[in-house]
């Protein structure tokens, strides 16, 4: 059967829906073949149920025809595995999580559910979001569409690889250090990191609880918005979710940017950056202030602290929301002698490399005689960081920064030096120390044909005006294209 | 124990009467099928989250303005990190330093002596499941996981088991006062670690080296813990020895404390702040609001009992010992019973009644309205004694109105001239001998004659009207 070309943006998708010159199942059907053909290569899925896809397909054409006019009707969407959906696997792609089935939806999916959207599977990742390749993965690497000898990214490497490629038009995903943005980057489609709080965490796994924020890939920066529209709010189920309103994110895209102060943080263009990213992204400054924006530099001091600081709390945080993966209730057991020996043997078996070191390195944060002087300072380092941003948002309304310090590279290549890898999360952890919002959008290709990606951050509850600003962009930028044989 | 000073501190855990449990919307009921009062939030499960019951935090400030503790606008949760299998998290969601309240106090009075126990804090927190084993398994029941406890911390003031029960009775009296907690003990509701440390009384300041005793479920066993601790380590320290700082288990068959392994309890907690949850902001107003609704407490009551309806100190001190019996004994005073009756009515058999059955005041058919009839039909001689006993007998039985009870049973005093007149006729025709000691001078006799009056009568006879009765036929 020959399926429907899918045009590129969500709107474009609905409308086509609405008029009834297409039918979801057809929609479905498409994206399944897509991943089909694909994932093999890619391995951007771990799992797949495709009669339950073309069920909730089916439910979306009656729906429409019984006069169904809900947001994201029949629109697929795909899921990254750390977010909980009723009746499937959610792995966080650890085997510490095997056979575990999701007795909930996550709220955000509870939102994309009751907004007709259909979830087409759950996407790979770095064990329980702990990376920044995807290369930590109990079901193997994920490879970048547009090389795949590189990584795509990570930790949300699955979901940006599945996005950049066409297997799905967006994804549902979670940021805590830069896992949504980098992989973006690294792929080159867009990544949103909502304020932590504007969309509530019930239903994501946890891996750094005050760092943890749900978000979108997708092709657009009108797609991701219009998604954030759809999940953002206040959730009874989570106590730290912000009661503020909801604009029509996807309304308030136009604009111009005549006055608008853009922010380049001197420390986030210092040593250490790839020229070629500086390139790319000096490239965006330049764009915006032909256009009538004003380029401005400011000062984010506290920014040499922000790795450390970031690797402290998270880890802290992630020991103890890892413990309850101890075989008692759900998941992999490995039986032992006693509770102690049981819970030892399951989580020596059931858990990787890096998810193990960063739960002894946040144990011994917390550990006594050493929490002052580990725990307790990297909170006052937060402390420190939150106030830079205050006073930089003071000066512009958005800052504009690379999202990594490096471009894509291969498989295999820093896997062995954690410790650099997780200096390359420089420039993304900072938002989510501050709890504020951040998007990553596309701005070029490196010498290898890799994208890079240029990143906005506006200050809590600023994702219209980050939204706006990145869609002015993307709209003087134009098409970024498609990874070669996608 | 004499050349001894002995410092007891004890934390007690209290179930709040909330209905649901601390994190989620569980039921908190007791006695159900084991993890049948569970959800993905108690159990732990992948991304849930804990969102804090207002009810449980309004309970505690409400303790605190009880207990005159100082309430703090700003306190937090942290998590309290160790593995055990049942709890769902490895983690226990606790307040470690900015509990909800601080200082405070409790009074209690031992052999006369009237004595202030300091409180440390009070903090929130939730409880475990309940593990069990079969053979060669185990299970966990998480019908209690996450149920909402307080804990009640006080400084070593406490000197002796004495004290340590007669805080614990005080404790419990307020708490039911303040409704913040049915303190049913036989439900776990309170449940106490107790630390303890003997000191010779030889001027040194220093204090005895301290020995815990987790997990105790009865007032009594801390009663006799204490006394059991106490008393072996004076002999420890009387044969030359040195106290273990160590943290026993009290065994209650045996009645001795027994050392619990190291590895049972040496945890570094590594507690941080629970970033699930934001800390708890209380705003002045709605404190001051609860502190103006609070109940009037079991000592001050025991004064206006006293002063407000003459009671002795006694009688005073038995009534207001539970908010129910103190209760029911006011509503039966505002019925029109007079307070002492009231007062030997409900001390004697309500009390009585409640302690064979083990059941709580409200749970009883009577109703103080109900007593209070029955008080009068005795007050106004419509029945005596004997008789309105059986009465308020039936009452419990069947919940009946008292007059009815005594109409349908035929139970009301005959005082009636003639009736006894005859009745008392037959019994002297029946008893010629006793009637001659009588005349001989045995006046005891006439004792047994009114006994018999009241046999004839089957308890119904008026025994003063049958007594002049009867002293007129035979003196006459
Ligand atoms: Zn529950």
């Amino acid at each position: 059967m020959a399926l429907p070309e899918i045009p590129a943006s969500l709107r474009d998708l609905r409308n086509l829906l609405l008029r009834g010159e297409i039918a979801c199942r057809d929609v479905a059907a498409a994206f399944l073949q897509r991943i089909e053909k694909h994932n093999a290569c890619l391995n951007a899925f771990v799992h797949l149920d495709a009669e339950k896809v073309m069920a909730q397909a089916e439910r979306a054409d009656e729906r429409l025809a019984s006069g169904g006019r809900e947001p994201l009707l029949g629109i697929p969407l795909a899921i990254k595995d750390n977010l909980n959906v009723r009746g499937d696997p959610c792995t966080c792609a650890s085997r510490i999580l095997t056979g575990y089935v999701a007795p909930y939806d996550a709220t955000a999916v509870a939102r994309l559910r009751k907004a007709g959207a259909v979830f087409l599977g759950r996407t790979n990742m770095d064990e329980f979001a702990m990376g920044s390749s995807n290369e930590n993965s109990a079901f193997g690497p994920v490879r970048n569409p547009w090389n795949t000898d590189y990584v795509p990214g990570g930790s949300s490497g699955g979901a940006a690889a599945a996005v950049a490629a066409g297997l799905a038009p967006a994804a549902l995903a979670s940021d805590t250090g830069g896992s949504i943005r980098q992989p973006a980057a690294f792929c080159g489609c867009v990544g949103l990191k909502p304020t932590y709080g504007r969309v509530s965490r019930y239903g994501l796994t946890a891996y750094a609880s005050s760092m943890d924020q749900v978000g979108v890939l997708a092709q657009s920066v009108a797609d991701a918005a219009l998604l954030l529209e759809v999940i953002a709010g206040h959730d009874v189920m989570d106590g730290t979710s912000l009661r503020e309103e909801v604009p029509p994110y996807s309304e308030r895209l136009e604009g111009d940017l005549n006055g608008v102060r853009i922010g380049l943080p001197r420390e986030y263009y210092g040593e250490g950056l790839d020229k070629e990213v500086r390139e790319s992204v000096q490239g965006v400054a330049g764009l915006l202030a032909r256009e009538g924006a004003e380029v401005v530099e400011v000062d984010l001091p506290s920014t040499r602290y922000a790795v450390a600081a970031y690797y402290i709390i998270a880890t802290a945080e992630a020991s103890a929301n890892l413990a309850r993966y101890d075989g008692v209730r759900y998941g992999m057991r490995v039986e032992g002698a006693d509770p102690i020996e049981m819970y030892g043997r399951t989580r020596a078996k059931g858990f990787g490399p890096e998810v193990k070191r960063r739960i002894i390195l946040g144990t011994y944060a917390l550990s006594s005689g050493y929490y002052d002087a580990y725990y307790l300072r990297a909170t006052k380092v937060r402390t420190l960081i939150r106030k830079d941003f205050e006073e930089a948002f003071q000066r512009c309304e958005v800052l504009l920064t690379p999202v990594s310090p490096v471009k894509p590279f291969r498989l295999g290549e820093k896997i062995e030096d954690p410790l650099q890898l997780y200096l390359c999360d420089i420039y993304s952890v900072t938002a989510n120390l501050a709890g504020i919002c951040g998007i990553a959008v596309p701005c070029g290709l490196s010498r290898e044909g890799l994208p890079l990606g240029a990143q906005f951050l506006g200050p809590a509850l600023g994702e219209e005006r980050i939204l706006q600003i990145a869609h002015i962009y993307e709209a003087l930028r134009g098409p970024f294209g498609s990874p070669p044989g996608f | 124990m004499q050349g001894y000073d002995v410092s007891i501190g004890l934390e007690t855990h209290v179930q709040l009467k909330t209905r649901s449990k601390l994190f989620c919307s569980c039921p908190t009921r007791f006695g159900e099928e084991p993890n049948t009062n569970v959800c993905p939030v108690c159990l732990g499960y992948p991304g849930t989250l804990p969102v804090v019951n207002y009810q449980a935090v309004r309970l505690t400030v409400v303790t605190g303005l009880m207990l005159g503790c100082r309430v703090n606008l700003h306190s937090k949760f942290d998590r309290k990190n160790y593995f055990y299998p049942d709890m769902p998290k490895n983690y226990q969601i606790s307040q470690y330093d900015q509990p909800i309240c601080t200082g405070g106090s409790v009074e209690i009075e031992v052999e006369g002596k009237v004595k202030r126990i300091r409180l440390r804090r009070i903090h929130l927190e939730e409880d475990v499941g309940k593990s069990f084993h079969f053979g060669r398994s185990s299970g966990v029941d998480f019908n209690r996981a996450g149920i909402p406890l307080m804990e009640i911390v006080t400084e070593p003031d406490i000197s002796s088991a004495d004290e340590a029960h007669a805080y614990l009775v005080a404790l419990k009296a307020i708490l039911e006062y303040g409704e913040v907690s049915d303190c049913n003990l036989e439900e776990g509701n309170v449940r106490c670690d107790v630390n303890c440390s003997v000191r010779k009384r030889d001027g040194s300041r220093e204090l005895g080296t301290k020995t815990e005793i987790k997990n105790l479920n009865t007032f009594r066993g801390v009663y006799r813990a204490l006394k059991y601790e106490i008393a072996r380590q004076i002999r420890v320290l009387e044969r030359g020895g040195t106290i273990q700082q160590q943290t026993l288990r009290w065994d209650d068959e045996k009645g001795v404390t027994v050392a619990l392994r190291s590895k049972e309890y040496a945890h570094d907690y590594r507690y941080f702040p629970d970033p699930d949850i934001p800390p708890v902001v209380l705003r002045p107003e709605e404190v001051e609001a609860w502190r103006e609704s609070l109940p009037e407490l079991p000592s001050r009551r025991k004064r206006r009992f006293q002063e407000q309806y003459g009671l002795p100190e006694y009688d005073a001190g038995v009534l207001v010992a539970e908010r129910e019996v103190a209760d029911f004994f006011e509503r039966t005073v505002a019925e029109g019973a007079p307070p002492k009756a009231a007062s030997n009515w409900v001390m004697t058999e309500v009390l009585r009644v409640i302690g064979e059955s083990g059941k709580r005041v409200s749970d009883l058919r009577l109703r103080p309205e109900a007593l209070a009839r029955l008080i009068s039909l005795v007050e106004r001689g419509m029945v005596n004694m004997p008789t309105a006993k059986e009465v308020f007998g039936v009452m419990l039985e069947t919940g009946g109105d008292p007059e009815r009870i005594v109409r349908e049973r035929g139970l009301a005093q005959v005082s009636d001239e003639g009736e006894l007149m005859e009745v008392v006729g037959r019994v002297l025709a029946a008893n010629q001998k006793v009637v001659a000691d009588y005349r001989a001078g045995k006046k005891a006799a006439l004792q047994f004659l009114i006994g018999q009056v009241m046999r004839e009568t089957r308890g119904k006879a008026n025994p003063k009207a049958a007594a002049r009765i009867l002293r007129e036929q035979l003196e006459g």
